[in-house]
């Protein structure tokens, strides 16, 4: 009977398994960042440096059997860097194109809010189109293509904070945080995580990557949830400094649908919403107001409406 | 750790909402003020602003004190006291900006809120009229849109203003029941402060060369009269205010009234009814048509014919009366009366006195000695001006014989001394001639500047009779209104002179306007609201039955407002139901759940608290969530089974 509390799915079970082996003490942010790229969405992890966002990426990918770039973003990064550019071959007397870092199925975009606002725009708009056009000729990126972006709190000098309208690009927003005692300590004690990645083995392959992503797609999401998504999304309107839209308002059931399949189930419930509320949400929501942070307000969104 | 948001100081753009707000609550008073006192709290304001834009810190403690002081100190000054309703305004129009210089957060900004909508209802102490209540409402508009704005800085003017017009909306239906409901009792709630009646203008009961003239300036209006069918022409409207006898040569003086509780003439003849609606005068005179009777019982008849309310009319007073202008009065006088009316002071206007003496001994019968003074007055050829020549000792002589300008005053004084020293009892009647039809609302509308004076004579046989010496010399006067009798280059009040029409129909619509104030809001009294609840169907209405109505009308009211307000959900159908009643069996518990509380997260916290239920709740919130969200649910055989479990559920 539905009763009865579903088992988790068990390949997404597995990867969780693996990567909590290597990042220690965060199972709710592997899960969410495994739920953000099942809801085939873009994922901005904001924290200080040196608490595993590299780690966390590279691990990813390699769980996932994808393939796996990182390029560090700096002030004089410039879009050809990243897309690639075309050169003259002399032997055939053309021009060729060569891809850059960009063409790649998980790309790692150390420290995004390090460059300036025109690299960033040309990322921002592969991510969304998941092509880029150079010299007129369109080249279509790798599938599934999944940005890992890490970026400094703004408040560090030497930023240029992304606009609201390429954050809301983002599906999620997350912040790692320092490790607890016990997970520090077996951190300390434990093997080079480098090597440990080198050591992992895929859990799954590409093709059936896809197919995760299509199940995730298949969740059910009924009225009563849909009524609970709208109420949310309309309230998130009454708050200062704007709201949720309509992009915000799908990538949060894709993310919650994810989120749902995770946990082995085969339908959406507001547990998985609230749950994936705060990183789809918080970054979208405290952009213009200083007053509040973000999770603050996504918090006091959820409190706000009640469920029947 | 932040500070808490009301401990903050205040952004720039709300510190200058908040001066504009408080200097609108002021713009009222300023002009009653004391001149010192003015200058104080414009320097106030203007220091405030310069502190609102230099972000300047408040000022000392001990510097606020010292102004503190000083204000008080000036107000006793200048106002002679501290309390009462004119200094105590003026103490408030100053402490209002001290508070405002002394504000700093958020809890400053409300106190100084809440001085002004104090203020803002001052301004009814002052005056009731329509212009005020305007005034009130756009303060009221003002001080909600700035509050608005104090809880979110955020908002444009134009939302804020927005916001406060919907605020404001929604208290009129409240207003509206409160003031058709509260119970009204006659006489004023309280007693008003000395000070309060000080600017009532009106006639008195002296009267002397330029009293009258100087009444003629005010535009203002003295009373309205609705008739219930046509009002009688302009000729016969003399609406009689006090009757003066007593004469020292100069200025004339009401007797002593005697009044009766009855008339004491019997009204014959043409019959007029009119609703009186009388502007407070602070004197007890209700200006009536000639020779009425009053439908209700709270006025007195004098023997001089004139209608008297038992007190001084402090507040605008509405009475219903027939006037039977025919009617003969005084057929059977007091003879100490008559003789009083004969006297006039030794060796005062000797020239007066030996041409009534010569009239008096041409003339045999009285009739032929009252047609001889007015003729006598014809032939005088006299002018009728606004601005006569100043008069000495002998008033009557030097307007009769040298100056021969004079004004309504002049002419029935002198005519009256005429008229004694032939030996006829003569009086002055003062009162109003005139009044202007209102088209729109039919009412009769008379002014001040309709004041005028005339004469009574006593004739044996036909009792007192009406003689207007104006009359004769100034016929338009009587016909036509004071401004077509007056020559063209008299100074008149800009309102008198009638010549755009332009003006006119707008001084037609806004006395329209404001007599429709007056009787139904400001008249709105007892016997009003008795009448209104009558025609609701409710006769009878005691105060206990109005206080229910009140309380059941403005309860309706709010849960209609809590209705509209209340969040929309989804409606409740049998599954919801059922779930929360498993959540209210919990709440009994001292578990409640949370609103927003999903029912996964809900058995987690219960499993904590009650772990012996943990499993049976556990299943219930399960089985509701995935009937409420899962797909395709079973509900006609799911829905027995949850209701079985939580009929057996007992935490």
């Amino acid at each position: 009977m539905p009763a009865a509390s579903a088992a988790p799915h068990p390949v997404t079970s597995a990867i969780l398994d693996q990567l909590g082996g290597i990042v220690l003490g965060k199972t709710h942010a592997l899960r969410l960042a495994l739920s953000c790229l099942l809801a085939r969405g873009h994922l901005l992890i904001e924290d200080q440096p040196g608490v595993g966002k590299t780690t966390l990426a590279h691990a990813l990918a390699v769980s996932l059997g994808l393939e796996f770039q990182r390029v560090q973003f700096t002030s004089d990064l410039l879009p050809a860097d990243l897309i690639g550019v075309s050169i003259f071959d002399a032997t055939q007397q053309g021009f060729r194109f060569h891809a850059g870092p960009l063409f790649t199925q998980v790309l790692l975009t150390d420290e995004i809010n390090r460059s300036t606002p025109k690299t960033q725009s040309a990322l921002l708009e592969a991510m969304e189109e998941r092509q880029v056009s150079v010299d007129g000729k369109t080249h279509a990126l790798p599938t599934p293509f999944f940005v890992i972006a890490t970026q400094n709190p703004s408040q560090q000098i030497g930023t240029f904070p992304l606009p609201e309208s390429q954050l809301d690009r983002f599906l999620m927003r997350l912040s790692l945080g320092m490790p607890d005692a016990a997970a520090e300590r077996a951190l300390l004690a434990g093997e080079d995580r480098r090597a440990m990645i080198q050591q992992l083995k895929p859990c799954i392959d590409p093709a059936g990557l896809l197919a995760l992503q299509a199940e995730v797609a298949r969740v059910h999401v009924g009225e009563s949830l849909l009524d609970y998504v709208q109420v949310l999304l309309a309230r998130s309107r009454q708050l200062p400094g704007g709201g949720l839209s309509p992009r915000a308002g799908l990538g949060l059931l894709a993310a919650a649908r994810a989120w749902a399949l995770t946990a082995g189930r085969q339908h959406v419930l507001p547990d998985d919403i609230q749950a994936v509320l705060p990183s789809v949400a918080a970054h979208r929501l405290n952009a213009t107001d200083s007053r509040a942070s973000g999770e603050a307000l996504v918090r006091e969104l959820i409190e706000a409406v009640a469920l029947p | 750790m932040s500070a808490s948001p009301s401990a903050a100081p205040l952004p720039r753009e709300t510190g200058y909402a908040l001066l504009a707000t408080a200097t609108l609550s002021l713009l009222p008073f300023l002009s009653g003020l004391p001149v010192l006192m003015a200058a104080l709290t414009a320097l106030l304001l203007a220091w405030q602003f310069w502190r609102v834009r230099q972000q300047a810190p408040r000022p000392p403690a001990p510097l606020m004190l010292l102004l503190a002081i000083l204000g008080a100190a000036l107000c006793y000054l200048e106002l002679r006291s501290l309390f009462g309703r004119e200094a105590g305004l003026a103490m408030l129009t100053l402490l209002l900006p001290l508070k405002l210089v002394e504000g700093r957060d958020r809890r400053d900004a409300h106190a100084v809120l809440l001085l002004c909508c104090f203020m803002m209802t001052g301004q009814f102490l002052n005056a009731q009229s329509l212009p005020v209540a305007a005034t009130v409402g756009v303060c009221a508009l003002a001080i909600l849109a700035t509050s608005a704005r104090l809880e979110r800085p955020d908002l444009s003017l134009r939302a804020a203003l927005r916001t406060a017009s919907r605020l404001l909306a929604t208290a009129l239906p409240l207003m509206l029941l409160l003031f058709v409901l509260f119970p009204r009792i006659d006489g004023p709630l309280w007693r008003m402060p000395g000070d309060a009646f000080a600017a009532s203008t009106g006639l008195g009961d002296t009267m002397q060369p330029g009293s009258i003239s100087q009444l003629i300036l005010s535009g203002e209006i003295a009373f309205r009269a609705e008739f219930a069918g046509a009002p009688p022409p302009p000729r016969e409207r003399y609406w009689r205010g006090p009757v003066l006898s007593d004469f020292d040569g100069r200025v004339w003086q009401e007797r002593p009234a005697f009044t009766d509780a009855t008339p004491n003439y019997r009204p014959s003849g043409n019959a007029y009814a009119y609703t009186l609606t009388v502007e407070a005068h602070d004197r007890p005179w209700l200006l009536a048509l000639d020779f009425p009777i009053a439908t209700q019982e709270d006025v007195r008849y004098g023997r001089d014919f004139t209608l008297r309310s038992p007190r001084p009319v402090r507040t605008r007073v509405r009475v219903a009366l027939v006037s039977y202008p025919d009617t003969r009065v005084g057929l059977t006088e007091n003879p100490g009366r008559l003789a009083h009316a004969l006297w006039l002071p030794e060796g005062s206007n000797p020239r007066t006195v030996a041409a009534g003496q010569q009239l008096a001994a041409r003339g045999a019968t009285p009739d032929e000695r009252l047609q001889g003074a007015i003729d006598f007055m014809r032939d005088a050829r006299l002018t009728y001006t606004l601005n006569p020549p100043l008069l000495g000792t002998h008033g009557a002589d030097e307007f009769l014989f040298d100056t021969r300008q004079g004004f309504c005053e002049h002419f029935a004084s002198a005519f009256v001394v005429l008229a004694r020293a032939t030996g006829l009892p003569a009086r002055v009647v003062t009162g109003y001639q005139g009044g202007e039809l209102n088209p729109l609302d039919g009412t009769l509308v008379v002014r001040q500047s309709d004041a005028h004076a005339w004469a009574e004579v006593w004739l044996a046989g036909r009792g007192w009779v009406r003689v207007d010496p104006t009359a004769t010399s100034a016929p338009a006067r009587i016909d036509g209104g004071i401004a077509q009798a007056l020559p063209a280059t008299d100074a008149l009040p800009f309102l008198l002179r009638s010549d755009s029409p332009v003006l006119r129909e707008l001084r037609h619509r806004w006395e329209a306007l404001s007599n429709g104030w007056n009787q139904w809001v400001l008249g709105y009294n007892a016997s009003r609201q008795a009448e209104l609840l009558k025609q609701l169907g409710l006769p009878g209405t005691g105060w206990r039955e109005m206080i229910l109505a009140l309380g059941a009308g403005a309860a309706l009211w709010l849960a209609w407002l809590m209705w509209r307000l209340a969040p929309r959900g989804r409606r409740r159908d049998a599954l919801d139901r059922l779930w929360l009643r498993a959540c209210r069996k919990l709440a009994r518990r001292n578990l409640a759940r949370q609103p927003w509380e999903t029912p996964a997260a809900y058995a987690a916290r219960v499993a904590l608290r009650l772990p012996g239920q943990a499993a049976a709740f556990r299943e219930i919130a399960e089985t509701y969530a995935s009937l409420r969200y899962g797909p395709a649910p079973d509900m006609a055989g799911q829905l027995p089974r949850l209701r079985d479990l939580i009929q057996r559920f007992r935490p």
